[in-house]
């Protein structure tokens, strides 16, 4: 007994090695030592080519306050915000349909929001480029009733429908998988006892349904704050969206600290956000 | 289904929306114009240029070299990573760290990687993106497996283990086996992902070996070409076939159970 314990633990401690040595090992090397240089960046200054040089300094940060800097977070924030609310809009009664479709046509009906999603990014951002061009067939249907054409393309609205066409499935999956899991029965009771179905939506449905909207509200707006192909493709690049400044601190004016500061930013927000959806699900969790 | 009659705008409206553009795009792919926006006859000929062009054909080789190599070496880092979080651990941080590249903002990752190959200053290539496709690869491939892994019966396991059989031979002879589906499902879902992945390769490949999304992104800057329509028409149909065959194998794989 005694003389088998310790192979035993050895044999468990091999296992826990064998297994999850390999995937961490790589995980510590080309994620988290790769995070953690960008984190030290953003103490430094910058290198006069590019690079980083190692003297602590702590006006990248305050760069960030600068009006110009400032001003592409909140425009970025609002047009990621916007697209959420929309896709939220859109998203909450398909999510509520398809749940109380058939077992067969519910299938179909989520492999159908699917599906786009599976098609290359770029491509559906170009579709947009020739729907909303002033040639392009919006325009044409405007113009047939007499109402064009219309500047559509680089807008910030051409920005906003490319971001919610990027991201709505993202919104409609977890809402699909809360309204669900819901009980028919909490419907009925709350019916029979007296509420109208939208009293019953407001303090039944939607509260017992949040931490799905949360976490879709998380999956689009997290992904639009950072894009910085839609706001140059359709935005033409007049709209320099978080995403942008980003790529371009590291690509084109290489002042990796302040790319760095920028980055953390966009952390920050998604931190914030996934707190928020834990605190809702910890709190519907307790109601149900 | 009278009852939320109301519904039924909003949903047709989500599917409209999601699917018009795509209509467009394969539409106009076999329009003969030039211009985009006005149709001039039924055309192959935009499907033949594409043929010809080989800056796509060096990108699409590309791609497919990075994602299989990525897809391999995800779905063994993956598939070991979900079981040893499921049968050798109870720490939740590491269950944390071991989701956080698909959580991660793709821009995050690519400036990392980027900032971490320039300070050990490694060359950019085919191999940078790979290494890179792994890192939310195996992410997928572990909370796929997991998921599998959940469900699992673990008595096939113990029974192995008490017949006498090695904790190696459990592994390969019961516990793969049993999971197999979820690894080849997980496995797709990685080859797919980086099949399509721009923001990351985009930062990590080098200007001389672009894969197929950076030829698209360079070619769609350059503005509106019928070439790119007839692409995203192939891209459309190798997507949808892709996923309908994986619907259908989960669905066989289902029914056998």
């Amino acid at each position: 007994m005694t003389a088998r314990q310790p192979a035993h633990v050895v044999g468990k401690a091999a296992g826990r090695l064998a297994t999850m040595g390999p995937g961490f090992g790589f995980l510590t090397v080309f994620l988290l030592v790769p995070l953690a240089l960008v984190l030290s960046y953003t103490v430094f200054r910058r290198g006069r080519f590019g690079g980083v040089v190692y003297e602590p300094t702590g006006e990248n940060f305050t760069r960030l306050a600068d009006p110009l800097y400032l001003d592409v977070v909140v425009g970025s924030v609002k047009l990621a915000a916007i697209t959420t609310l929309l896709a939220l809009l859109l998203g909450y009664p398909t999510a509520y349909m398809i749940a109380r479709l058939p077992a067969r046509w519910k299938v179909v009906a989520l492999v159908a929001v699917v599906l786009p999603f599976w098609t290359n990014f770029l491509i559906r951002t170009y579709a947009w480029i020739v729907l909303l061009n002033s040639e392009g067939p919006v325009n044409s249907g405007l113009k047939a009733l007499g109402l064009g054409p219309v500047e559509l393309l680089y807008t910030d609205g051409a920005i906003v429908a490319g971001l919610l066409y990027a991201y709505l499935p993202l919104m409609i999956l977890p809402l699909y998988s809360a309204v669900e899991r819901l009980d028919p029965q909490l419907r009925e009771a709350s019916a029979n006892l007296g509420a109208r179905p939208a009293r019953t939506f407001w303090s039944v449905t939607l509260p017992l349904s949040l931490p799905g909207v949360l976490t879709g509200c998380v999956f689009v707006f997290v992904p639009s704050l950072g894009n910085f192909v839609i706001p140059e493709l359709l935005g033409g690049g007049r709209r320099i969206m978080v995403g942008n400044l980003v790529r371009d601190q590291f690509l084109k004016a290489r002042d990796w600290p302040f790319g760095s500061v920028l980055a953390l930013a966009v952390i920050a927000v998604l931190v914030l956000l996934l707190f928020a959806q834990a605190w809702a699900a910890r709190r519907a969790g307790r109601g149900a | 289904m009278r009852r939320h009659g109301w519904l039924r705008l909003p949903f047709w409206l989500t599917y409209l929306f999601l699917y018009a553009p795509i209509v467009v795009l394969v539409v106009m792919s076999f329009n003969r114009n030039k211009s985009p926006y006005s149709w001039g006859g039924f055309s192959l000929d935009w499907y033949g240029r594409l043929a010809g062009n080989a800056s796509i054909r060096t990108g699409l080789l590309n791609t497919l070299i990075v994602a299989l190599g990525s897809t391999a070496l995800s779905t063994v880092l993956g598939t070991l990573l979900a079981v040893g979080l499921a049968r050798h651990t109870r720490s939740r941080l590491l269950d944390a760290l071991s989701t956080l590249p698909a959580i991660l903002p793709d821009l995050v990752i690519a400036i990392g990687l980027l900032a971490f190959y320039s300070a050990i200053k490694l060359t950019l290539g085919l191999h940078s993106v790979l290494i890179a496709h792994t890192v939310f690869g195996m992410a997928f491939v572990a909370a796929v497996v997991r998921a599998r892994l959940g469900g699992m019966d673990t008595s096939l396991e113990e029974a192995s283990r008490d017949l006498g059989a090695t904790p190696l031979t459990t592994f390969v002879k019961v516990t793969l086996p049993t999971l197999a589906p979820g690894i080849l499902a997980g496995a797709l879902l990685a080859f797919t992902l980086s099949l399509d992945e721009f923001v990351i390769a985009f930062f990590t490949a080098a200007p001389s070996e672009p894969t197929l999304p950076i030829v698209i992104y360079s070619m769609v800057r350059f503005g509106v070409t019928p070439e790119i329509n007839a692409l995203a028409t192939l891209l459309l149909a190798v997507s949808f076939t892709v996923v309908i065959v994986a619907q259908r194998l989960t669905r066989l794989t289902e029914a056998l159970r």
